[in-house]
């Protein structure tokens, strides 16, 4: 028998707030976390909103701690705040028998946003000959600039594996820790690689998630460019609407969702009461094209298959799926075919709802914080709505429990990510029954 | 653990800036060959470091089929290097892939199963092309000369191709992998410095053991030789600035002054495969991957721990997972940066798990000849442990006759030593946070 992987604790921060219960109540509450954006001046934008994380100070988690992390990037800072929480809620703070080398980090981290001013000071200079006339980059002009006002901290940063570097000094974790950056899928991928770490031995308690905050004038670009958002601008907290036949592409969301996993006897022998159980992951590549999903969803069938062999379930024990329901047409229309495909008749009568709809997506972030939703429909016996449902899409025709939770059992639940270029994650999470 | 499946290497593929393909890089290395030269890329006579260790010219074309040349504009550098690296792993693992085949290179059908193909790459944090971007961000300037958001965002991003940010992303590497070799298994990118490449690896062979996958394409690379890239590091005192008239001596790990590192470009892809297939169809076995360990320096997430204790946790964590002892060591793979506070450390972690095995031992470190890239770097030393433990020969270290005799690391002086060597442990660890993971590889035997 294996070693089995118990849920002892979790903490996220949100653009629906920084506290778990009051951000699953606003959820139940179909409430949602979108705003025009004030991170920096978007109103000419495509897109001029988001799902911003507001009013959030890391001292108010971490005490005198935070000054040791004062340079910490946004993406660092979220990390830090959800894992306090996490930590705590597992009480483990108490436990100083602890041994910090079977204490492992498992992140689907961002990278760190950019310092766009000093950045874009020192691309212009580049750009710019002597009487301010345009030229191409030249590197010479760009890098006299560059140096002078790029900073080390900042830069530093940005790399993607700073956020688990501060987690670490910071819970004196000495164990494995490793960074995924699969996109849209990695916190879901941490997740589930992160069980296996424990279950093979490699860790006893591992802090797994994702932080990312992509709502940076690049990060904007990039995802405009794509045509990846949606431009709903004059009615913006109805325009992440996954599965409605008037979506019009995803909203940008930032924030962390961080759990603690533990090794099952590690948790009882704390004295620790675990809720849920991580039963199965399952991970695959399309293999197929950087810019479309397979139209069939060989990918996403795959990996919620790979999950259900894994957990040894059968498709008619999942009473609820967390959907990776991002509100783009070709999304939502492929994970509906692809659950469809794998589910057969049962795929009608499971509830399927994307937190999307009101938190934005928070890339990276995501499966970490839809993972927690789901831990919590179990505790609670609730699911949450997708919001913004008004128009059935004939091409998306399961039940998105919509724009109202729903009270329902839900011991079993699904949850998946899916990332650009074609990275499918599924993790299966059950009630912990001893 | 036990249970688990036995994993063994079969193919190798590397791009490095002393040679492509595993059999250049490995005559270049024996030869001494420095790959360390003025910067080619881009005008860099403004930066303090005007040296970088840069890829001979490589043609993306030969390691693609025909058609997925398009998709060629939509790779960056590092996507480019992880192509070129996965095409020798494959062909040197005698794998008949998807790409194979659309090349010609071999008849169908492919030799192995595509759902059982899986891929873990590292990567770093792919920079955006500059000059690209900033012609882009130029247009957006507003009479006073100063940047705006709103001529940004009405018209001047419309000046970036639709899909700019696809380049960028990180696990594009992968993706690109995947799609060329059709890899439809466990797919995932590590993302933590210059430890992406073990870290990959190890997480490729857990993924083999457990039973996910058959095969794997593992490993990473990267290119700092790029504007950004290149200052980034400047800014926090990793490169070697007064290296720019001696580039060939520039890099010198372990020496007691070492001055900094040198950026680079490359990577390795190495092809991992569950013994009992590699030997179902004859395949060449370079060695068996038998342990796999990983730290972390929770003392700082900018500086190495000085006591060395993460890399000596790393290790010790790999040779316990190999059920050996540092007495069965007979060649370390040193990471030696040449940035001395790395190095003094690193040297320190060795100490405490080598004892008295130190002066048995060998060591290489090949950062001197090819500087380092970021993500691909481990995977070049992992595969020079598998060429060195293939070859029974202890390949030179350049620049390490400086190398502080108190570090106890044995190199092989000018010219290579044949040794007998039955066991080999890699370690390497992230310069810019905290991450630190080692490998162990033994001599394969039934």
């Amino acid at each position: 028998m294996s070693r089995r992987v118990v849920i002892s604790g979790m903490g996220w921060i949100t653009p629906l707030g920084h506290d778990i219960e009051g951000v699953w109540k606003k959820l139940l509450a179909g409430e949602s976390g979108v705003s025009p954006t004030e991170i920096f001046d978007a109103k000419r934008y495509p897109t001029s909103f988001s799902a911003q994380v507001k009013g959030f100070d890391l001292a108010a988690f971490l005490g005198s701690d935070a000054a040791r992390h004062a340079g910490a990037s946004r993406n660092a800072a979220f990390a830090l705040a959800a894992a306090q929480m996490a930590w705590s809620q597992a009480g483990l703070q108490r436990h100083d028998s602890l041994d910090p080398a079977r204490v492992g980090i498992y992140l689907g981290g961002g990278e760190g946003p950019i310092d766009f001013e000093p950045f874009v000071e020192a691309a212009i200079a580049g750009c710019r000959d002597d009487e301010g006339g345009g030229i191409p980059l030249d590197t010479v002009r760009w890098a006299a600039r560059a140096m002078n006002v790029l900073d080390a901290v900042r830069e530093l940063e940005q790399d993607p594996n700073l956020a688990a570097s501060h987690l670490a000094v910071q819970f004196n974790a000495q164990g494995p820790s490793l960074n995924t950056l699969t996109a849209c899928a990695a916190s879901t991928q941490a997740i589930g690689e992160a069980a296996h770490m424990i279950r093979r031995g490699d860790a006893d308690v591992v802090i797994a998630g994702g932080t990312h905050s992509m709502i940076h004038p690049l990060g904007v670009t990039g995802f405009s460019r794509l045509t990846a958002l949606s431009t709903r601008n004059n009615e913006c907290i109805r325009a992440s609407r996954p599965f409605d036949r008037q979506r019009d592409g995803f909203v940008l969301g930032e924030g962390a969702g961080m759990i603690i996993l533990e090794v099952l006897e590690h948790a009882q022998a704390r004295g620790a009461n675990p809720s849920c159980e991580i039963l199965g992951y399952g991970s695959t590549a399309d293999a197929f094209r950087i810019t479309d999903i397979h139209e069939e969803g060989r990918g996403a069938v795959a990996a919620m298959r790979m999950a259900l062999e894994a957990a040894g379930v059968a498709v008619s024990d999942i009473d609820y799926i967390s959907a990776h329901g991002t509100g783009t047409q070709e999304n939502d229309k492929i994970e509906t075919l692809a659950i469809r495909r794998l589910f057969g008749p049962r795929a009608k009568s499971v509830p399927i709802s994307s937190v999307k709809s009101m938190l934005g997506h928070l890339i990276a972030a995501a499966g970490a914080v839809e993972f927690i939703t789901c831990v919590l429909a179990i505790r609670d016996q609730v699911v949450p709505p997708t919001i913004n449902y008004d128009s059935p899409d004939p091409a998306c025709d399961l039940d998105y429990v919509p724009n109202q939770a729903r009270r329902a059992p839900v011991r079993t639940a699904m949850s998946n990510s899916f990332g650009f270029g074609g990275q499918n994650d599924t993790v299966v999470v059950r009630r912990f029954d001893a | 653990m036990t249970g688990e499946r036995r994993v063994v290497i079969t193919g190798l593929g590397l791009a490095t800036p002393i040679g492509i393909g595993a059999d250049a890089y490995w005559e270049a290395l024996l030869s001494r060959r420095c790959g360390v030269a003025a910067i080619r890329a881009f005008d860099a006579s403004a930066l303090p470091c005007r040296i970088a260790a840069e890829l001979p010219e490589f043609s993306l074309g030969d390691t693609i089929p025909k058609a997925y040349r398009k998709a060629a504009k939509v790779m960056s550098r590092d996507t480019q290097i992880a192509v070129v690296c996965a095409y020798h792993a494959v062909r040197d693992a005698g794998l008949v892939t998807s790409c194979m085949i659309g090349r010609g290179e071999a008849p169908g059908p492919p030799n192995l199963d595509p759902a059982r193909f899986g891929a873990n790459i590292g990567a770093g944090l792919v920079c955006a092309d500059l000059p690209e971007l900033a012609a882009a961000l130029n247009t957006a300037v507003d009479e006073r000369g100063k940047f705006s958001h709103d001529l940004w965002g009405s018209v001047g991003m419309g000046n970036l191709t639709p899909l700019w940010l696809l380049k960028f992303l990180p696990n594009m590497l992968a993706c690109h992998v995947t799609i060329v070799h059709d890899a439809q298994a466990n797919s995932n990118t590590i993302t933590c410095g210059e430890a992406s490449s073990h870290l990959a690896i190890g997480e490729a062979y857990r993924t083999i053991a457990r039973g996910s996958a058959d095969v794997c394409i593992c490993g990473g690379a990267e290119s700092k030789v790029n504007p950004m890239a290149l200052t980034r590091p400047l800014l926090y005192g990793r490169l070697s600035t007064k290296g720019n008239d001696d580039p060939s001596r520039a890099c010198r790990p372990f020496a007691a002054d070492a001055p900094g590192t040198v950026a680079s470009e490359g990577g390795g892809l190495v092809i991992l495969e569950a013994l009992d297939r590699a030997k179902a169809r004859g395949a060449r076995i370079y060695g068996e991957l038998v342990g796999f360990g990983a730290s972390t320096n929770t003392t700082s997430w900018s500086a190495p721990d000085p006591t060395g204790a993460p890399v000596a946790l790393a290790v010790n964590h790999a040779l316990r997972d190999a059920r050996l002892t540092a007495q069965n060591i007979d060649l370390m793979v040193a990471f030696g940066s040449g940035v001395d506070a790395f190095d003094a450390c690193e040297a320190a972690g060795w100490k405490t798990v080598m004892g008295d095995r130190m002066a048995q031992s060998h060591a290489v470190a090949v950062k001197g000849a090819i500087g380092v890239n970021g993500a691909g770097s481990g995977a070049i030393d992992f595969a020079t442990g598998v060429l060195s433990l293939h070859h029974q020969t202890v390949p030179p270290s350049l620049n390490t006759e400086s190398a502080a005799t108190c570090t106890g690391l044995r190199f092989a002086p000018k010219d290579p030593l044949d040794a007998r060597i039955d066991t080999v442990a890699s370690v390497a660890y992230s310069l810019v946070g905290s991450q630190v993971a080692a490998l162990v590889v033994r001599r394969y035997r039934e």
